[in-house]
């Protein structure tokens, strides 16, 4: 009978591990990026005529952040916590304002008429403005289309839009639009 | 022979240990699969803005990334320290935007181009300048899916 080959002493292989692990451990980082989604208007066509996009006035309100960062909304200023209720206001119109965006009927896939507001929100910023004062903004209006989306899913479906499933979500969106536009660049400077 | 039984010196048998270093190498190969390594170094300064509203990003292999800040400090002598844009692995003017969503878009396949998203993630405070300057070059070669990142805000 030959050599009996000895065992490979096995006992560090996990301490080896052990060090590997917690080098993967420390380095490793599960970060997710988050952040506010938006969709840019495409480039105007040069040869296309441009278009008389009359939206009534009482449809839209401007929020126009300038290069100190203060805010105004409609035509007062205001602080950016404020603004989350004004926007919840202009949007709903619970009194039938006639200042306020009026609202149309529309007929929703999967839910029957409803009536949809047809209030915009355009916003518009200044060179100067820091990009913290903007981003605060974009978060309040999405905060603002957010509560309203619940309210409404709550009401009608008695469950927060984010319980819902894709197809519900797919008519709450359509039921409360999320209608911001990013105005095209002015040069303040030249005016 | 004895009445009573001697008392045993019972010692609590020790658990065997063989598997533990294969416990151990399953989670290792767990976080080395799930590690990402950097790709790209950073080369300007970005403290993220705060906001609460944020979503997560769906597809990470469809996003390209703009940096935008003041370089990091051992590079401030040689750029200076006004904000600059950071695209892959270097400083890039506002018109070469258009050249790197071209090859972003080129390396992707032709049913994922759609769904292309290029994130902004800008230093806090950036100065929106810089910023509208981007937005208009990606509405012009029509990469008009964005996402601002931000760091979820603690409340």
């Amino acid at each position: 009978m030959g050599k009996k080959t000895p065992e490979i002493n096995s006992s560090s292989t996990a301490d080896i591990a052990f060090l590997l692990l917690c080098y993967f451990l420390m380095t490793t980082t599960m970060d997710q990026d988050m952040g506010l989604q938006r969709r840019l208007p495409p480039m105007p066509d040069k040869n296309q005529k441009v278009e008389d996009q009359k939206v009534n006035r009482r449809n839209i309100i401007v929020v126009k952040i300038n290069s100190a960062d203060r805010l105004l909304a409609g035509t007062e200023p205001m602080h950016v916590s404020q603004l989350k209720d004004k926007i919840k206001e202009f949007l709903t119109n619970p009194a039938n304002d006639p200042n306020l965006p009026e609202k149309e009927e529309i007929e929703i896939e999967g839910y029957g008429p409803c009536m949809v507001s047809k209030g915009v929100i355009s916003l518009q910023n200044d060179r100067g403005t820091s990009y913290q004062a903007y981003i605060a903004v974009q978060n309040e209006l999405v905060k603002a289309v957010n509560e309203l989306r619940d309210d409404w899913a709550m009401a009608n479906y008695g469950m927060l839009y984010s319980k819902l499933d894709e197809d519900k979500q797919g008519i709450v969106r359509k039921a409360v639009p999320q209608n911001i536009s990013e105005a095209e660049p002015k040069d303040v400077a030249k005016k | 022979m004895s009445r009573f039984k001697q008392k045993e010196k019972r010692t609590v048998p020790q658990p065997p240990s063989g598997s533990l270093s294969d416990i151990v190498f399953m989670l290792l190969f767990f976080f080395m699969v799930t590690t990402t390594m950097r790709e790209t170094e950073n080369k300007v300064m970005v403290k993220l803005p705060e906001a609460s509203e944020i979503v997560k990003l769906e597809r990470k292999d469809l996003t390209s990334y703009i940096n935008i800040g003041t370089p990091v400090a051992h590079l401030q002598s040689q750029y200076g320290n006004d904000s600059r844009i950071q695209l892959n692995d270097s400083f890039k003017t506002v018109d070469e935007i258009r050249d790197f969503i071209a090859a972003e878009r080129d390396a992707m396949s032709e049913a994922d181009r759609s769904f292309m998203t290029v994130a902004i993630r800008a230093d806090e405070n950036t100065r929106m300048g810089i910023v509208t300057d981007v937005k208009q070059e990606l509405r012009k070669c029509s990469a008009l899916k964005i996402m601002y990142t931000a760091r979820k805000s603690a409340e």
